[in-house]
């Protein structure tokens, strides 16, 4: 195929994920606005108001970053996974696998359309967040490098989840049992501060604490993790997680017979 | 003229050791109209899946109008059009976006998709449905669908795994002389099928398959040719009476104005002519049974067993 057919069939793949997170987006847009106003009600202003500062910041203006990146993970990661997965499981897949599309072409109309929805969220969480607090950006490269890198991360890593997926439950066993505990476990809610020191270094081996505290580094200037030690882990990971997916897309690993 | 096909020693074995292909050879020549035949599991889908990409093959070699896969199976595939035996698109995607998101995998530009979506919708008679969401369409619906999505970037190589499988006659019928048209037109299909009726009325040239192995590759009228007997359905004016037989031939009396007469090789249809004439039996007319093929099938298939 030439570039320019290569664009083509980009460009058609990722107007379809588009359209079909949109064409549902009381399942796919709405939630997310609910959960995270409901956070900012309960964890900022209720609750938030009696805990008082953290990292020198009202609570409300801590959890904000890290629950802005909650939303982004989930989102990123379950609009690849449920698509692709879906592809697979009406056979649909084939009609991309029998066309000429490069492989890479594929996996990155599917990644760059959970990349747009985890966007699409973030936006409208950070909307809802204006509600309840005030946000001023500290580093607008931080915040828009560490959001696209986090989006295609996850995005990747919902493609191999659908890849190795046999029906839907396996869809949702990564996302309750693995994504939940580490976006809890990874600092949204809390400053690595406040763990005694064994539970602090055993934080630093979830991917998720680099991700919020580089985000929020991006947002009010502070972080608990270095900054280029964060970004190399999530490209290492980002790297490893391409390589992985081309490597099962060309392999036709349970997708081809 | 370079074959639209060619396979060599082709062979598939899957993980758990069977073997579904044990090295088959065949050559489709442009324009043709071929049928692939073989009872179920004899190897038909696996041929056809390796053909376009969706089962990896063990060994053997497939070139398609040229273009050998191993080397570049993107250039090959620009030459297929796939119509699957299962329906394989998204139940909830409208039938526009369907064909007109395949003509994108393709990489045809916007206008060009559009122009093409519309005008196989048309001929199969969907365009009034493109705006209906797929699963609402009825079977034969969505097997036209199909046909037009496979049609979309136009390839020089059409392959239907069963095409009229749970099709009503009618829309058979429809489906043939659409089949026939962009055949006349250039398009060179490849047909499996379990209705020997459509093998016959449509392709000219046939394989047979059994057990991962061709067991007949000629031509339609060859194969035809070489069958033993015939069997034909004479329609009689008068009623026949109970014990009605003619001498040489075996007969049936299928009802009192129904007789099933077998012609052997090197027996002749008027010495039927000329005994019920003598018996003052009028024939108003005659029809020959429809499965002449399912016979040779039948047999060429045990044969092998």
């Amino acid at each position: 195929m030439s570039p320019r057919e290569q664009y083509v069939a980009f460009m058609t793949i990722l107007r379809k994920e588009i359209r079909r997170y949109t064409r549902i987006w009381t399942q796919t847009l709405l939630p997310s606005a609910i959960t995270m106003s409901l956070y900012f009600v309960i964890f900022g202003s209720l609750i938030g108001s009696r805990i008082g500062d953290m990292g020198g910041f009202t609570y409300m203006q801590f959890v904000v970053p890290g629950l802005i990146m909650m939303a982004i993970v989930t989102n990123s990661y379950s609009n690849v996974v449920s698509s692709f997965f879906g592809s697979k499981f009406n056979h649909s897949v084939e009609e991309l696998l029998v066309s000429p599309t490069p492989n890479y072409v594929i996996l990155m109309g599917y990644v760059i359309g959970g990349v747009t929805r985890g966007l699409l969220v973030a936006v409208i969480v950070t909307i809802v967040s204006l509600f309840f607090t005030h946000l001023q950006i500290h580093s607008w490269f931080v915040v828009v490098a560490i959001v696209l890198m986090t989006s295609i991360l996850f995005a990747l890593a919902g493609f191999i989840n659908a890849v190795f997926a046999n029906n839907f439950d396996d869809i949702s066993i990564v996302p309750t049992f693995v994504l939940t505990p580490l976006i809890y476990l990874g600092g949204v809610f809390y400053s690595m501060d406040l763990l005694p020191d064994f539970w602090a270094g055993v934080s630093k081996l979830n991917p998720l604490v680099y991700v919020v505290n580089a985000f929020r580094y991006g947002v009010l200037g502070v972080s608990d993790v270095s900054l280029p030690f964060a970004f190399g882990m999530i490209s290492l990971f980002t790297l490893a997680a391409f390589f992985y997916s081309m490597h099962l897309l060309n392999s036709g690993k349970r997708l081809r017979q | 003229m370079i074959p639209a096909l060619t396979i060599e020693n082709l062979s598939k074995s899957y993980d758990n050791g069977f073997q579904a292909l044990k090295g088959i050879s065949l050559s489709v020549q442009q324009g043709d109209f071929f049928a692939l035949l073989g009872p179920n599991g004899a190897g038909k889908s696996t041929t056809i899946g390796i053909i376009c990409s969706l089962v990896s093959k063990s060994g053997g070699k497939v070139v398609v109008h040229g273009v050998d896969i191993d080397e570049d199976f993107p250039a090959a595939k620009k030459f297929i059009g796939i119509v699957p035996q299962e329906f394989n698109f998204n139940v909830f995607e409208k039938v526009e976006d369907i064909v007109i998101n395949q003509a994108g995998y393709y990489g045809l530009p916007a206008d060009i998709a559009r122009e093409r979506t519309e005008k196989y919708l048309k001929e199969l008679g969907l365009w009034d449905k493109r705006d209906v969401a797929s699963r609402m369409l009825s079977g034969g619906m969505k097997r036209r669908l199909m046909i037009a999505r496979a049609l979309v970037h136009e390839p020089r190589l059409l392959i239907l795994d069963e095409p009229t499988a749970g099709v009503d006659i009618e829309m058979r019928r429809s489906m043939w002389d659409f089949l026939r048209k962009i055949n006349a037109a250039g398009t060179t299909i490849i047909l499996t099928t379990h209705y020997l009726e459509e093998a016959e009325a449509l392709c000219r040239n046939i394989a047979i398959i059994n057990h991962g192995n061709i067991v007949e590759n000629s031509s339609v009228r060859d194969l035809v040719r070489r069958l033993h007997r015939e069997v034909f359905i004479l329609d009689c004016v008068d009623e026949l009476p109970e014990s009605f037989s003619v001498d040489g031939f075996v007969t049936r009396r299928m009802d009192e104005h129904c007789l099933e007469v077998e012609v052997e090789k090197g027996q002749h249809i008027n010495d039927v002519f000329a005994q019920l004439d003598r018996a003052g039996v009028q024939v108003s007319s005659m029809r020959n049974r429809a499965n002449r093929l399912e016979e040779m099938f039948v047999n060429l298939v045990e044969g092998a067993a």
